[in-house]
């Protein structure tokens, strides 16, 4: 029997490849027209990670090192989720960032910003049974690019994850609600939809706030799904 | 409904978590099947090096099984390998991913596909990752898969092809080219 294929990409929700106000897109973009692959075994099947994956500090960034790292310290949390709403459990998060002076732990981040030997800005976890992940970190300082005169990445901390197929990859970035860099930056508007912008923003959350800690942000992300019909008739089976 | 995230690039400074340590290598001694090591090149439209690359692999094992429970093909999972690499490109735009040649696999319907390696290319400049499969010039089996087949312009099929190294046998040579004359076939997946 043929693997049940996953959702196609909604039209107009994703970037272009070619967006010219992010130059570096002009020489990295495919021009040739993308050829529509039918899901098959290698499309639906993709790697699976366990615990053994993690280290001990890994969805604590301001733990990894000998002291607490400069800035403000907050809890990011929330689901990955699917195009059904439903949750995506043990499933691999990785983020990266910058420090609280917008400066990456990177060789080839030379910019005049202070690093912090006490934060390197790499996490990982896996997500729960509910979808759920959590991360402390800091919050991320702004930085500027040389994309065109006076550009300035907004705050924001990348996103990769897994979900449980090849195809149900995804990298992103969180940004922060009502950051007034957002709409001077390429990489956020290449994202079409202001809806599909607007989901990429974190909202404080004074639920997830640690008293006498650190501020709560919430930030969900949704991973490809296959079509309603076919996985809930599967479902009601069981 | 919920619609999937808006996806973004990984940037320059994806090393310090992405690619982590020995990403590259995906087989051991104890994996079955026929070793391989594939030299990759990561080129721009320009066939300028692209040296903040990220390259992620997904194979089925020498016996066509994915490790995953949608594969319910009969054959055994080789404990000693899950199918996944992760390698970061260098400063020439080169990576080197060492594993075993997989097996061929199930198709769609009573097709059969090619042994076949499927590839993840994220770059700066790279909005949302690019879509490819690597395929070993001369391979069983090439000359039937329905997925080389979707390729009209037969000439276009080259770029999927990992050539052989003529001098050592086991080594396979494979370039990703992100736009220009011999721009490599990317897929939607
Ligand atoms: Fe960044």
């Amino acid at each position: 029997m043929d693997p049940i294929p996953y959702r196609r990409e909604t039209p107009g929700t994703q970037p272009p490849a070619l967006w010219p106000d992010y130059r570096s897109t002009v020489l990295r973009s495919p021009r040739k027209p993308l050829i529509a692959l039918p899901h098959t075994l290698s499309e639906v099947t993709g790697p699976i990670f366990s615990h053994d994956r993690l280290q001990p500090n890994d969805a604590d960034l301001t733990s990894q090192h000998k002291d607490r790292p400069i800035g403000d310290r907050m809890i990011v949390a929330g689901r990955v989720i699917d195009e059904n709403g439903r949750p995506v459990a043990g499933t691999l998060v990785e983020i990266w960032q910058a420090n609280s002076a917008g400066r990456y732990f990177h060789a080839r981040d030379s910019r005049d910003a202070p690093l912090d030997p006490n934060f390197t800005g790499g996490g990982r976890t896996i997500t729960d049974d509910a979808g759920q992940y959590r991360f402390i970190t800091i919050k991320p300082g702004y930085y500027p690019w040389q994309n065109h005169e006076n550009a300035w990445r907004p705050a924001h901390i990348h996103f990769s994850v897994f979900g449980p197929s090849f195809v149900t990859r995804l990298i992103c970035q969180m940004y922060f609600e009502g950051d007034p860099m957002l709409p001077f930056d390429p990489i956020y508007m290449s994202v079409p939809s202001e809806a599909g912008r607007k989901q990429l923003c974190a909202a404080f959350d004074y639920d997830l706030t640690v008293p006498g800690f650190g501020l709560g942000y919430r930030f969900d992300i949704v991973l490809r799904g296959r079509d309603a019909t076919p996985f809930e008739a599967d479902d009601h089976a069981h | 409904m919920p619609i999937e995230s808006g996806w973004a690039t990984v940037g320059p400074f994806f090393h310090a978590v992405l690619p982590w340590k020995d990403g590259g290598v995906m087989a051991g001694p104890e994996t079955k099947g026929e070793p391989i090591t594939i030299l990759g090149r990561v080129l721009d439209a320009e066939e300028n090096p692209i040296n903040d690359a990220l390259i992620e692999l997904w194979q089925a094992n020498a016996g066509g099984k994915y490790n995953h429970p949608e594969d319910t093909q009969s054959g055994e999972i080789d404990p000693s390998f899950q199918g996944f690499g992760r390698v970061a490109a260098d400063a020439e735009g080169s990576f080197t991913v060492k594993t075993i040649k997989p097996g061929p696999v199930r198709g769609l319907g009573n097709s059969w596909q090619a042994p076949h390696i499927q590839i993840s290319v994220f770059a700066r400049g790279v909005l949302k990752r690019l879509v490819t499969r690597l395929y070993f010039e001369g391979g069983p089996g090439n000359e039937h898969d329905p997925v080389l087949a979707l390729i009209e312009d037969e000439e276009r099929r080259e770029t999927l092809m990992a050539k052989p190294d003529p001098k050592e046998s086991g080594r396979w040579h494979f370039t990703l080219r992100l736009g220009g004359p011999r721009e490599t076939v990317f897929f939607d997946v």
